[in-house]
C-alpha cells in the first residue's frame, strides 16, 4: 500500500462533512484527488481522516449568480472548461482552465481543490485574485465568504479553518480584455512564472508564496521569486516583465 | 464496482489505488504503473467513459461506477479497437510500457475531439511520456485512428482541423 493508513469517511452531505470536520482531530478533504493523493503516495501527507467529498449529489452545480459565475466543490475541471455559461459570463475562466495540467488530470480535479490547494504556481488561484472573486466556506459554526485577497495565506495555505469546507467559488463576469499568459517546460507543467489580466487589474503566479496583485507599469516591483533547478529568480522576473507587456499589448 | 463490464467485489483495505487494486487483487496487468504521482500517464484508465489516473483513485472511490481498462478495449472478437489498430499500424509503440496509458487517453481524446487537429493531438497526448518512440509515431497514430473510429464518433465532428 502507498498511502499510510487512514480512516476513510463518505458522507452524503454538506452537513455530516462539517460535523465530521468538527469532530475529528486531523482529517482532510479528499475532492479530485490530483493534489492530495499524491501526496498521500509520498507519504508527505498522513492524515488520520479522509473526508472524501465525492459521494455528495447536487454539489457539481456550475451557475450564474450576483453577476458572476459560482462553481461548486465538486464541479471537476474539465466540465467548467467545456460550461458554456462559463465561456460566455467569464472566458477568462475558461482560458485559464487549459492551462490547468492535463485534460485527463482535468477530469478529476475541482476548481474548488485547486483553490484550497493553493499552490503558489497554479493558474486558478491568481484568477481568482485578479478578478476580485470569492469563496464560501462552511462549518458546523455557520456559513462565511472570504474574498479572494484574504484567501491565500502562504506557501499550500489558506485562511480556512481546520473544520470548513470550501462549497463554492464565485467568479465575477468580466468580457475583454482578458489575458492568461505563462511559461513552462512542457505544456500542462506548473508555470515557472505566470501573468493574468483581467481588465486593468493584474496578477502574477508562480513568482511568490502566493498568487500577488501587481502594477501593470512596473509589475516586478519588490517581487523576490525563489530559483530552482529550472528558473533562477532573474528569469522569472524577466518572465513576468515579458509576459505582462503581452499581456496589456492586445 | 464494473471493470470491463464485469461486476467485482468491494475492494478490501480502503488506502488501496485503484491502479493497484486492478493488478493485484483483479490480476488485470494490463495497466501499467509508472510513477505513482500523476505524472506518466500509463495507468490512465475510463471511470465512466472519461480517462482518469487510476494511480490518483482509492479503488473504494470506484464503487458504483465503470471502470475500463485496455484489456475491456477490444471487446469480445478478435478484432482490434480503432486506436489499438491505429498503434499497431503506425509503430506508436516500442516498448509498451506507456502504451496502454496512451491508448485510454487517446480514446478520450477522440471522444472529445473526433476529428483533432494538430495542437488537440499534441495537448492531448501531453499528459503521457514515452521514453522511446520520440512521440512522432504516436502522433501518426492518433490522426489514424481518428480515420479508422467508426462515423458515430467521427459524425459529431467539428469537420475542422485537418485529418
Ligand atoms: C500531473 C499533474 C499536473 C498538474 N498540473 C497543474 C497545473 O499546471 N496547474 C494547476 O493549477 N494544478 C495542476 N495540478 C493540480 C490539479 O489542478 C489539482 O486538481 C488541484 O490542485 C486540486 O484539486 P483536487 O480537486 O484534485 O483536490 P484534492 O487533491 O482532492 O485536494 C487538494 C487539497 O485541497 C483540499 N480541498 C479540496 N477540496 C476542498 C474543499 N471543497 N474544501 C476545503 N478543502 C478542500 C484537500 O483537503 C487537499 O488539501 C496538477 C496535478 C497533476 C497530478
Ligand atoms: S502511474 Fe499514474 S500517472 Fe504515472
Ligand atoms: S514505447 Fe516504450 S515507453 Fe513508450
Amino acid at each position: 500500500m502507498k498511502p499510510a493508513p487512514f480512516e476513510y469517511h463518505a458522507p452524503a452531505g454538506v452537513d455530516d462533512v462539517c460535523s465530521l470536520l468538527g469532530s475529528l482531530e486531523d482529517a482532510k478533504i479528499l475532492a479530485g484527488g490530483q493534489s492530495l493523493i499524491p501526496l498521500l503516495n509520498f507519504r508527505l501527507a498522513r492524515p488520520q481522516h479522509l473526508v472524501d467529498i465525492n459521494r455528495i449529489a447536487n454539489l457539481d452545480r456550475i451557475y450564474e449568480r450576483d453577476g458572476g459565475v459560482a462553481v461548486q466543490a465538486l464541479a471537476r475541471q474539465a466540465a467548467v472548461e467545456d460550461s458554456e455559461l462559463v465561456a460566455r459570463i467569464c472566458p477568462l475562466l475558461s482560458a485559464a482552465l487549459g492551462f490547468v495540467a492535463h485534460r485527463v488530470i482535468r477530469n478529476r480535479g475541482t476548481v474548488c481543490g485547486s483553490l484550497a490547494h493553493a499552490d503558489a504556481a497554479s493558474e486558478l488561484p491568481a484568477v481568482l485574485l485578479a478578478l476580485g472573486g470569492n469563496v464560501v466556506v462552511r462549518s458546523s459554526r455557520g456559513e462565511r465568504t472570504i474574498p479572494a485577497g484574504e484567501l491565500f495565506a502562504g506557501v499550500f495555505e489558506t485562511t480556512l479553518a481546520p473544520d470548513e469546507v470550501m462549497v463554492e467559488a464565485w467568479f465575477p463576469a468580466l468580457g475583454e480584455p482578458f489575458a492568461i499568459l505563462e511559461e513552462s517546460r512542457r505544456h500542462g507543467d506548473f508555470a515557472l512564472a505566470g501573468v493574468v489580466r483581467a481588465g486593468s487589474r493584474l496578477a502574477l503566479f508562480g513568482v511568490a508564496p502566493t498568487p500577488v496583485l501587481a502594477d501593470p507599469s512596473d509589475p516586478a516591483s519588490g517581487l523576490q521569486p525563489s530559483g530552482d533547478l529550472e528558473a533562477t529568480p532573474e528569469f522569472r522576473i524577466h518572465l513576468v516583465r515579458v509576459l505582462t507587456e503581452r499581456a496589456f499589448a492586445a | 464496482m464494473k471493470v470491463n463490464g464485469i461486476e467485482y467485489p468491494s475492494p478490501g483495505a480502503s488506502r488501496r489505488l485503484l491502479s493497484d487494486h486492478l493488478r493485484h487483487d483483479l490480476g488485470l496487468t494490463g495497466t501499467h504503473v509508472g510513477c505513482e504521482h500523476g505524472v506518466c500517464g500509463c495507468c490512465t484508465v475510463l471511470l465512466d467513459g472519461a480517462p482518469v489516473r487510476s494511480c490518483l483513485m482509492l479503488a473504494v472511490q470506484a464503487e458504483g461506477h465503470d471502470v475500463m481498462t485496455i484489456e475491456g478495449l477490444a471487446g469480445d472478437g478478435q478484432a482490434l479497437h480503432p486506436v489499438q489498430q491505429a498503434f499497431h499500424e503506425c509503430h506508436g509503440l516500442q516498448c509498451g510500457f506507456c502504451t496502454p496509458g496512451f491508448v485510454m487517453s487517446v480514446v478520450g481524446l477522440l471522444a472529445q475531439h473526433p476529428n483533432p487537429n494538430v495542437q488537440e493531438i499534441d495537448e492531448g497526448i501531453a499528459g503521457n511520456l514515452c521514453r522511446c518512440t520520440g512521440y512522432a509515431s504516436i502522433r501518426r497514430a492518433v490522426k489514424r485512428a481518428a480515420e479508422l473510429s467508426p462515423s458515430p464518433l467521427r459524425a459529431e465532428g467539428r469537420g475542422e482541423g485537418g485529418t
